[in-house]
């Protein structure tokens, strides 16, 4: 079953000049009259689907740097005459929101870096970008601290693994009323810092719970030591997972003990260690939320344009496609239709519904990104461990 | 379904079901009823562990009230006796698979009755034939879950019969204490499986002699049939599901709370599927502001307001 992305309305679509347009047509430009344009204005200016991004100052070349597939991803802005403003028109359907940079050139120097126009930042293991977002984007407000919503408790949990060889780092979140004569879903989560650093999870654990939407969780934030080796279809992983981090948490925590109460998740890599995990103890976890996984494979040869970091992960995609087996009853998955993943994931979905899993798989006009597993969470989240809400009226 | 057989038909005070009371109501219903003074008993163990945050239901009676606290009389129960309470916890994972395989069920008759109505029919009698069956289907496995769980729930009473638990014991006679000298009883909304699990641990339908006033969960579980329903859950309209029987003081309705906020009601395809599905019972709708007085005997007044089989809203009395 999959959600379809939402179109367009009608209504609310402005016509006429675009400001860019209006402003270019005046008599006299100069840097007074770019003041007055910027003055107040939010970067980039959205006009219905047309987006237009700003620059100002000296550079001998401006570019918009996206990652938007088969788009072209250098697109080079143009100054205005008399000013030194640079602008250039981006379509942008209906809800998306897009990361990106600006790279100047001067004097056969180029530097790249966030727009300085748009106060709107991403923040990612790899560093920032600037957001734009498009008509019809708004920030979903389960995102945001609640102040009505009962915070839950994070905790440091250090466990020695002997699969790894190393210790293993990783944070509990305990929700409000927690008690310790409860029984809770189960929900491990891959690159946990990260979910919580870049997603806002505690936030949203913390909200979706207080509405009802998720049920009350038990959620492991886990992370990786050398992520390119423990997460694309790595032994000791697994048996980390099941042989002493489910062992150790079935001991000190009121976790159920049953599939439909363990659930594994991750975003890219973290995915295909999710799914991997699955694969290799196809009875031990009930579902799996799977956002912007790295799914690649090859229908033939072993071209796969990936590099080297996923040659493990083509090897155990091409083999699970050759022999499909249900990893989870239950599959959320979520992916963004501007990343070159969006193939592989949509491929993916009759293959794994195939096998008898039931998938719910999510698109969005969005790209490999944090905030975009971040919006994707509520729907996630209450799909894997439905909350209560269907039980309770007011 | 209750632990003991509860003489139902007995019950002759009056019961008035309202709207979410986010904008209470509750004390001007009481006056009208000519209640205002009159001594309460709570129950509001739907609120779970919040059981005890009464300050405000308290404050509509004028402050004489009890909270009957079957909540936490519950969890005395399962603490004292750890035997029930496996058994118990038995009987609800047994329930919520049931569940589950219900929905799942169910989830496919639905996938089949939007395929078949939006094919372009070559005979319109033809699909309108197909889609009354795969109705009929419907109605048959919700018939067919309802007495499944029933049958869990007797075999688990008959097995653990409550009234020989010491602990369910003790704790019906000072519920019964605390229920002797009330003058109305009030009910409110949430959680309404552990509303419902609480009032038939503690057999208390026979003892509800005087008026009640209830909503939400509370007007749920005096129906005799709870149905649960959300068209807009975060992940989307989901379908609706029996859950459970009532208390039965409220007949051949099926009450659904907060209807314009949980249900499409601008969908009468879908709100005409609900509403023959679970005929003879009408739907009942309790918005904000509604007060609907049952009539002696348990039956829906004429101006109450309820789904048509054709999905539209409108008053029983338009539609009978």
């Amino acid at each position: 079953m999959s959600v379809s992305l939402p179109g367009q309305p009608v209504r609310g679509t402005p016509r006429g000049k675009l400001a860019i347009n209006q402003f270019r047509e005046r008599e006299h430009l100069d840097e007074a009259a770019v003041d007055a344009f910027l003055h107040e204005r939010q970067v980039p200016i959205i006009e219905g689907a047309k987006c237009t991004f700003l620059y100002r100052g000296q550079a001998d070349e401006v570019h918009l740097l996206h990652r938007i597939v088969n788009q072209p991803q250098r697109v080079p802005l143009r100054r205005i005459e008399g000013t030194d403003l640079w602008y250039v028109i981006v379509e942008l359907p209906y809800g998306s929101r897009v990361e990106y940079q600006l790279e100047l050139s001067n004097n056969g120097h180029t530097v790249r870096g966030n727009d300085p126009l748009n106060p709107q930042i991403a923040h990612s293991p790899v560093g920032s970008s600037s957001v734009c977002q498009a008509f019809g984007y708004q920030t979903p407000e389960w995102t945001q601290h609640d102040p009505d919503a009962r915070p839950g408790e994070l905790h440091d949990l250090t466990l020695p693994s002997k699969a790894l060889r190393r210790e293993t780092h990783n944070r509990i979140y305990l929700p409000a009323r927690f008690r310790t004569s409860s029984a809770y879903p189960l929900l491990i989560v891959h690159d946990g810092d990260d979910y919580l650093n870049y997603s806002a999870m505690k936030t949203v654990l913390d909200n979706v719970i207080h509405d009802l939407d998720m049920a009350e969780t038990i959620v492991v934030f886990s992370n990786p030591g050398d992520r390119m080796r423990e997460y694309p279809n790595y032994a000791p992983h697994a048996r980390h997972l099941v042989a002493e981090l489910i062992p150790h948490l079935e001991e000190h925590y009121p976790v159920m003990r049953r599939p439909e109460g363990r659930a594994l998740m991750g975003a890219s890599f973290g995915a295909v260690a999710s799914m991997s995990v699955a694969y290799r103890n196809p009875t031990m976890f009930g579902s799996l939320l799977l956002q912007s996984g790295s799914f690649v494979f090859t229908d033939i040869g072993d071209d796969h344009g990936g590099g080297p970091a996923f040659d493990p992960v083509v090897k155990f995609m091409n083999r699970y496609r050759a022999r499909p087996r249900k990893v989870a009853d239950r599959l959320f998955v979520s992916c963004g239709v501007y990343e070159p993943l969006i193939v592989p994931n949509r491929s993916m979905v009759p293959v794994w519904e195939s096998t008898g899993s039931t998938v719910r798989y999510v698109e969005a006009r969005d790209g490999h990104s944090w905030e975009n597993w971040r919006d994707r969470l509520r729907d996630g989240l209450s799909w894997i461990y439905p909350g209560p809400q269907k039980f309770v009226y007011e | 379904m209750p632990a003991e057989e509860a003489p139902h038909s007995e019950h002759s005070a009056s019961v008035t079901l309202l709207g979410p009371q986010r904008q209470p109501r509750v004390d001007a219903v009481l006056e009208s009823l000519q209640l205002r003074g009159a001594r309460a008993a709570v129950i509001n163990a739907g609120w779970r562990e919040r059981e005890p945050e009464d300050e405000l239901l308290m404050s509509l009676t004028s402050g004489n009230a009890v909270n009957l606290r079957l909540w936490h009389r519950m969890q005395e129960v399962w603490e004292a006796d750890p035997e029930f309470a496996a058994a118990d916890q038995q009987r609800r994972m047994l329930l919520e698979e049931m569940q589950d395989l219900y929905v799942i069920a169910l989830d496919h008759v639905v996938d089949a009755l939007r395929t078949m109505a939006e094919r372009v029919p070559r005979s319109i009698q033809v699909q309108r034939v197909a889609l009354g069956d795969a109705q009929q289907i419907m109605r048959e496995i919700d018939e067919r879950h309802l007495a499944r769980v029933n049958e869990i729930h007797a075999d688990f009473w008959e097995r653990w019969p409550p009234h020989e638990r010491r602990a369910v014991q003790l704790l019906r006679q000072l519920i019964s204490k605390d229920l002797a000298d009330a003058e109305v009883v009030l009910i409110p909304g949430g959680h309404v499986g552990v509303l419902v699990g609480a009032l038939h641990l503690f057999n208390i339908a026979p003892q509800l002699q005087v008026p009640i006033v209830a909503w939400g969960a509370g007007a749920m579980a005096l129906t005799d049939r709870v149905v649960l329903f959300h068209d807009r859950a975060a992940h989307g309209p989901s379908v609706s599901e029996i859950f459970t029987q009532g208390l039965g003081l409220v007949r051949n309705t099926v009450a659904l709370p907060g209807a314009r906020e949980r249900l499409d009601l601008g969908n009468p395809a879908r709100m005409g599927v609900l509403a023959r599905r679970l005929a003879p019972a009408r739907c009942l709708l309790l918005d904000a502001r509604v007060r609907v007085d049952i009539l002696p005997g348990g039956e829906l007044p004429e101006d109450a307001p309820v789904l048509a089989d054709d999905g539209a809203v409108t008053t029983l009395g338009q539609v009978r």
